[in-house]
């Protein structure tokens, strides 16, 4: 397990993997473009659908990163966190393109202030700029270096602004539907169960080492 | 003013399009296999519209290209058989059209009706209408219907002076169609107009598309087109109209007044709390079927005929 987990060769099939939903994406485009066909593969409203199709796959990433730390601690397979950052920045990756087809394809008048109007006047636009912005830094700290830097008690806290982008991310979801609720309180589900286990072994661990004497703490990043 | 002719088309006059076209088979089949036939269900495909009048002064009120029929009948917002896009085009043909549809006609008249599609469809010729058709989420469609105003249907009972409003219901199965839990909204779907709204000539009632009937996920096999308003006015697969006093409860005004007004006259001056009406995505052209952004117009661009209707109205209020 442990060589298969360190192994480069998973590093490697879980980016290839990871990259799957994009490939599917420009598949489906090519398609559309090649067979003249396009509502049978982008819907009547391409713009919709790409916006939507990286929308969800970003949630999805976001609660992929969120799972390694249970995996690790359910599993008690430690090299599990290897995949985490990889993982988040394909998260952030997904996101950009998701903000950037909101930006740009998005139905509006071509102008920053149309664009900044949306975001600071409809709140379910504010709030995903907010998961959004919030994972900027996270992507700009995944590096080794920057661990170095920060020190790693700092860096693993500044990393926890993944909560905020997972919540943010789930009330931005549930405020954009219209009134079919299902799907929002689904990904809100999973980033709450997903939360509450963290919530639970903290608990636990401050009360297992409170009457003792300190001891060194355990990662739940 | 058109020159009506005698009603001439029957809903039993059209030919189930899978028979006109396989009429060769047909023939060919034999009479051992004829016995083993049945003959298709007239809800399982569309079919052609005979005798349709092209001409009048609501045939096509400025120059649009009706848009590809394939993203008409393959996006639409049909909650009853799914909240997405693309569902009811899916689940919708599967949903066999009630062979005895009766639409009753009651409320503040003479005297109440009940009308069956055949008769309903006997009352004038059929009128193709290419109207724009702008939903509330941004994209817009033009659409080819084939009807006659609701007006004509209207007057077939006598409102008593009581009747200030009209208002319609959507026919609802719960069996073949999602629960009010699933789709977050109430069913049976419900909508309503002004009388005077209801008795605008281009307010139609619409029983067909792109020269066929109308297929089951637009609303088959009879609705409401009102081109100046946001899409989900247009109530489809109409079962009951009522005349009433007071202003009717309308399925969207019910989930969040806000957001959709009892009016919901189309107009770039008032934001959707979630996004701003002033520009709109044409669907259908383009690369990928995008279509093309450009500026709404206030009342779909059908100023010139409804505007008075809200004259001394202040519309961003009564939006």
């Amino acid at each position: 397990m442990n060589r298969f987990l360190s192994s480069k060769w998973t590093k490697l099939a879980l980016f290839l993997l990871s990259l799957v939903p994009l490939g599917i994406l420009l598949w489906l485009v090519w398609q559309a473009y090649s067979t003249g066909n396009p509502t049978e593969y982008v819907s009547a409203n391409p713009i919709e659908y790409i916006t939507h199709y990286t929308g969800d796959w970003t949630i999805r990433f976001i609660c992929f990163t969120l799972c390694i730390t249970p995996l690790r601690l359910l599993l008690n397979q430690p090299k599990i966190t290897g995949f985490r950052r990889m993982l988040g920045l394909f998260a952030f990756f997904y996101g950009c393109l998701h903000l950037s087809a909101w930006i740009f394809l998005d139905p509006r008048q071509n102008t920053i202030a149309a664009i900044w109007e949306d975001i600071v006047k409809r709140r379910y636009i504010t709030v995903g700029m907010l998961a959004f912005v919030a994972m900027v830094p996270l992507a700009i700290t995944s590096t080794a270096g920057w661990v170095r830097r920060l020190t790693f008690k700092r860096w693993k806290r500044l990393h926890r602004l993944i909560y905020l982008t997972a919540i943010a991310a789930v009330i931005h979801y549930y405020w954009l539907v219209k009134s079919d609720v299902r799907l929002p309180l689904m990904y809100a589900a999973i980033v709450a169960i997903l939360l509450v286990y963290r919530i639970v072994v903290w608990m636990r661990k401050r009360n297992a080492s409170a009457p003792r004497a300190p001891q060194p703490t355990v990662s739940v990043g | 003013m058109l020159i009506r002719k005698p009603a001439d088309l029957r809903y039993s006059d059209v030919t189930p399009k899978e028979v006109y076209l396989n009429r060769r088979t047909f023939i060919g089949a034999g009479a051992a296999t004829l016995g083993a036939l049945a003959l298709p269900s007239v809800s399982l495909a569309t079919t052609k519209i005979n005798s349709l009048v092209q001409t009048g002064p609501y045939h096509h009120l400025g120059n649009d290209n009706p848009s590809p029929k394939a993203t008409v009948t393959g996006y639409n917002n049909f909650y009853e058989f799914g909240t997405g896009k693309e569902d009811p085009a899916q689940n919708a043909p599967k949903w066999k059209v009630p062979a005895e549809w009766n639409i009753r006609i009651e409320g503040e008249v003479m005297q109440p009706k009940t009308l069956s599609l055949d008769q309903v469809m006997k009352l004038a010729p059929a009128e193709e209408r290419i109207y724009r058709h702008r939903c509330v989420e941004r994209w817009s469609i033009v659409v080819p219907w084939i009807g006659f105003s609701l007006s004509t249907l209207l007057k077939q009972v006598q409102p008593t002076g009581k009747a200030k409003y009209v208002a319609f219901e959507t026919y609802y199965d719960p069996k073949s169609m999602l629960s009010p839990r699933e789709a977050g909204i109430p069913f049976p779907y419900v909508e309503g107009l002004r009388l005077d709204e209801a008795m605008h000539p281009l307010t139609l009632l619409s029983f067909g598309m792109y020269g066929e009937t109308m297929p089951n996920q637009n609303g088959a096999p009879i609705r409401l087109v009102v081109p100046w308003k946001y899409g989900y006015k247009s109530i489809k697969s109409i079962a009951r109209i009522r005349f009433v006093e007071k202003q009717p409860p309308t399925d969207w005004g019910m989930y969040a007044s806000n957001e959709y007004g009892f009016y919901s006259n189309v107009n770039p001056e008032v934001d959707h709390p979630r996004w701003s009406q002033k520009i709109e995505q044409r669907l259908g052209s383009g690369f990928l079927g995008q279509g093309a952004q450009m500026p709404t117009v206030k009342f779909n661009g059908y100023g010139e005929q409804v505007a008075s209707l809200y004259s001394g109205m202040d519309l961003r209020v009564n939006h």
